[in-house]
């Protein structure tokens, strides 16, 4: 055995041990006395380490873009579009037959003369973009369908589109430091958010999930000063249609004074009289030319908030020629397909307007701020949730770190007294294992969850594990009458496949739960897969320099303890 | 030196037909619990699953003075949710969890103004998928026993919060299915990477005693959540892999030990050499799986609610995988090499002539020799 063989190893293990307790324990800043108190150990150590959203408090929400609804939604106003288009170029287009289904989405129109299909095609396509669709043309009937290539390019855009406007929300919203990405298959549409600190999602929720979708739209009236034209129930507003509602008209409910929430939640009063009002489709302009949306109090009392907007300049042009054109009729605001309010054109307005009703100031607030980030390309369902109070997660750490180390304490306690001094090398290498696991998941970033510090205490297992094959393989050795060195050089040697063999078996274990477990699992694999090939640094190369030591004071060593 | 077992001379081997029968006993147990609760109508279901793997909401409740269940549950029913679990949590005394299945698609009644402190927060939406319903509908019905702190506070600053939720756990069940065919999945391929490895560094026949020896622990592990109605839950899968990891680990150990004692001693039986490998590692697996137990039985009794399921798993799946290596993966080993003609295994010790060779007789059999019928 060569003195610098064993010097070099020596500093190696040093070097790494130093390096690691100073990821741990070390402060990131310029050490001070206070540092090398119990306490300032403490404080260093909970800095470092990054806890997850289980052991730290916070929300964990998991949602799906409904991009099929997206795509059913794009196929609808494509075809309205195209047989307005249509016969606005007064070409014999007589109506517009809709296929949307997921995996199909398909606009036929008809034309009553099939000599005229390609000149209606051309006049379609100077306003309807029909692009990325596949056109075909048979008889009187003309088509274009959605390729699936293409409706996956759409579905993924819209999918990249929801995570924009998501994030411009929570951000104006305030969250900290929120994890926002895609989640799963790329087809599934999901999107993964957490919030740290936040354990009451519900206004997050609603926020994000808010369609908020504003439109301005004419309403079906005789002018100003007659008053607007509204129907008691929805039947009567149909019957005014003569029983089918056409493609170019809606009908939507006209809840004056009511108190809507931000989007999806407004609960209805069952006690309001409702009323309903035909409006003309497709709107003057809708919630993408929105240029700013702000709360404001008129009377400065709580329950008194309005929400003034302003357009963009293509948007106002166009609202400005239609109110110039339609003065003394009556137009409607319509929040999420209900009309917040209707009033008649007094004079030409380009890009001001008001969204009235008894908003609180946290409604108005977040309707503004929805209205603002534009609007969602589908509907948000949200598929999971976990939250996770901060009380709720202390305990956790609590109950883990107390069952590590009443773990802990019995396995030293049980190899001091059953290998007595080689025991004590076990113990170094069972420490130095532990210290180095924290500090490379320190230094991957990677934060700790409850399910990483159980991966923490079977890693202790496995360290345990590779010691004691070594152990009881040198104390074969010893009853066969070897000589001390040969038998610990015996006792590495062959412990050192069995070794190598099961902690590569458990590797490729935690790599599959990797690659396939959801978050809380890949945190255990993490730490587990850490603790195994450190494992193998801290039970053979250190645990065997230990004994070389050992050997070099005294190379006649008749007794081990062990 | 201090020691548990030196020189046993233990014919395990011999033992192999009544282990196989505990084994089989242990399986059918497990069956019979989980058949029979299937079939049972309006009884439980084959095993306990969590919100994780079939959806629905779990919320975990701190209160400052505990109603009792049956209180909490007819608050429940008032808004609308009839079968609700109500059970105490194990280790807090002020805190309750609520467990309630997938409501999707129901109508609620609609929502009721919460009156006191003219907290008139906007209300929860009364139609909704799973996550948007569950804590909403739960937080409805508790009102009733008094309003929630307030989202900054903890309970006991709030002087007049009457409850607060602390946890919530809900999960639709479209995510549910993804998760759970996920956590199937992830242990399959998980056995078929081992198995892949053993047979490259062994030899098929021991990765098939291994992977045996595998699906009876997680078999009998399960069986062990189906009779006492444990909770499976994704935790559960991370046990189970371990749990695989650590009775792979064990068999390792007894079959490298084989193989060493092959080139060591090829003139003895395999019979006898498996008894021998068992018994020379057996001073090791006590002391090893014996810290592990113990270590993971720390974690059953201190590692609290949330890590009860993957503790208990565990528990079951290390003492498991200590006994199936010893009464599973090696017999099938070398059943299986008697079979295929490389080994004869005899219930006498008898020599066998040099000539019959065994499937892994060199030390490293990296080197792959053809096993064929």
């Amino acid at each position: 055995m060569k003195n610098t063989g064993l010097l070099i190893r020596t500093a190696i293990i040093v070097v790494i041990a130093l390096v690691g307790i100073y990821v741990v324990f070390g402060p990131r800043h310029s050490p001070t006395a206070a540092d090398f108190t119990l306490e300032g150990i403490k404080n260093n150590l909970s800095e470092n380490i990054n806890l997850g959203l289980d052991l730290k408090g916070g929300s964990h929400l998991v949602m799906r873009v409904k991009t099929d609804e997206y795509l059913k939604t794009l196929t609808e106003n494509n075809a309205q579009a195209a047989l307005t288009a249509a016969q606005d170029a007064k070409m014999p287009a007589m109506e517009n037959r809709i296929t949307a289904e997921p995996g199909n989405y398909q606009v036929d129109i008809i034309v009553s003369d099939p000599s005229q299909a390609n000149a209606t095609v051309e006049e379609i396509k100077k306003k309807v973009d029909f692009f990325n669709w596949t056109e075909s043309i048979d008889g009187n009937t003309i088509s274009w369908s959605l390729p699936v290539q293409m409706q996956e390019l759409l579905k993924r855009q819209a999918v990249d589109q929801a995570l924009k406007i998501i994030e411009s929300r929570i951000n104006a919203f305030g969250v900290k430091e929120p994890t926002l990405q895609k989640h799963g298959a790329e087809s599934a549409g999901q999107i993964l958010l957490q919030m740290p600190g936040v354990d009451d999602p519900e206004r997050v929720k609603n926020l994000i999930g808010a369609e908020s979708n504003l439109t301005l739209m004419k309403i079906v009236s005789p002018p100003n000063p007659s008053p607007v034209q509204t129907y008691p129930t929805e039947d009567a507003a149909r019957q005014s249609l003569g029983g089918t509602v056409p493609p170019n008209r809606k009908i939507f409910p006209y809840s004056e004074r009511d108190e809507p929430t931000a989007g999806a939640s407004a609960t209805p009063d069952p006690n309001r009289p409702k009323s309903y009002v035909v409006v003309e489709y497709p709107a003057i302009v809708d919630g993408s030319e929105l240029r700013d949306a702000a709360a404001t109090s008129r009377t400065g009392s709580d329950r008194d908030f309005e929400i003034s907007f302003s357009l963009k300049p293509a948007g106002a042009q166009k609202f400005g020629d239609w109110t110039g054109k339609n003065i003394g009729n009556y137009m409607a605001v319509v929040l999420n397909d209900e009309v917040k309010s209707a009033a008649y054109i007094r004079s030409q307005i380009f890009d001001q307007g008001q969204i009235t009703g008894r908003f609180t100031k946290q409604s108005a607030e977040d309707l503004a701020l929805t209205l603002k980030s534009g609007a969602l390309p589908a509907k948000i369902e949200y598929q999971e949730e976990r939250t996770v109070g901060p009380s709720l997660g202390a305990d956790s750490i609590r109950a883990g770190v107390s069952a590590s180390l009443a773990g802990l304490v019995f396995i030293i306690i049980f190899m001091l007294f059953y290998y007595r001094g080689s025991g004590i090398n076990a113990v170094i290498a069972l420490l130095l294992n532990m210290i180095l696991t924290a500090a490379a998941l320190i230094t991957m970033d990677s934060t700790l969850t409850l399910p990483g510090i159980a991966g923490f205490i079977l890693g202790i297992g496995m360290a345990v594990d590779a010691n004691v094959l070594i152990f009881e393989r040198m104390r074969e050795e010893i009853r066969d009458g070897r000589e001390i060195p040969k038998a610990i050089k015996n006792g590495f040697d062959r412990a050192f496949i069995t070794i190598v063999d099961s902690n590569v078996t458990t590797i490729i274990a935690g790599v599959i739960l990797y690659m396939y477990g959801s978050g809380p699992i890949r945190g255990f694999a993490v730490t587990l897969i850490l603790a195994l090939l450190i494992n193998l640094f801290t039970a053979v190369f250190v645990s065997r320099t230990i004994f070389m030591w050992l050997l070099e004071r005294n190379p006649e060593m008749k007794k081990l303890s062990i | 030196m201090f020691q548990f077992f030196t020189n046993l001379n233990i014919d395990w081997m011999g033992w192999r037909k009544v282990f196989v029968v505990i084994s089989i006993l242990v399986l059918i147990a497990g069956m019979v619990s989980a058949v029979g609760r299937q079939i049972t109508p309006g009884g439980t279901d084959a095993f306990n699953l969590g919100v994780d793997f079939q959806g629905g909401t779990v919320i975990t409740v701190k209160f400052k003075e505990k109603p009792t269940a049956d209180a909490v549950r007819s608050a429940l029913n008032n808004v609308g949710i009839s079968d609700a679990v109500i059970q105490d949590s194990t280790d807090k005394l002020d805190e309750k969890l609520i467990k309630i299945p997938i409501i999707e698609g129901k109508e609620l009644p609609a929502a009721q103004t919460a009156g006191e402190g003219g907290a008139a927060e906007p209300q929860a939406p009364t139609t909704g998928t799973q996550v948007e319903v569950g804590r909403a509908s739960v937080k409805r019905a508790l009102d009733t026993f008094g309003r929630e702190a307030s989202a900054e506070l903890a309970l006991d600053q709030d002087t007049e919060a009457a409850y607060k939720i602390v946890g919530t756990d809900s999960v639709g069940p479209v995510a549910g299915a993804q998760l759970r065919d996920a956590a199937v999945l992830a242990t399959l391929l998980g056995m078929v990477g081992i198995l892949l490895f053993i047979a490259f560094r062994y030899d098929w026949t021991y990765a098939g005693g291994a992977v045996v020896a595998v699906f009876h622990d997680v078999l009998v592990t399960l069986a062990f959540f189906s009779i006492f109605q444990w909770e499976v839950n994704l935790t559960v899968l991370a046990a189970m892999l371990t749990l695989v990891g650590f009775s792979v680990n064990d068999s390792i150990v007894i079959f490298d030990r084989i193989r060493e004692n092959l080139t060591l001693h090829r003139t003895e039986s395999l019979y006898s050499l498996t008894n021998q490998s068992i018994n020379q590692t057996m001073s090791r697996t006590i002391v090893t799986n014996g810290l592990t137990t113990l270590a993971v039985l720390a974690l059953v009794l201190f590692g609290g609610e949330v890590l009860r399921s993957f503790s208990l798993a565990l528990f079951v799946g290390a003492i498991a995988g200590t006994y199936s290596t010893i009464a599973i993966a090696s017999p099938i080993a070398i059943w299986w090499q008697g079979k295929i003609g490389v080994a004869e295994v005899k219930d006498v010790l008898t020599p066998q002539e040099e000539g019959t060779k065994l499937a892994s007789s060199s030390r490293r059999s990296v080197t792959r020799r053809p096993v064929t019928r």
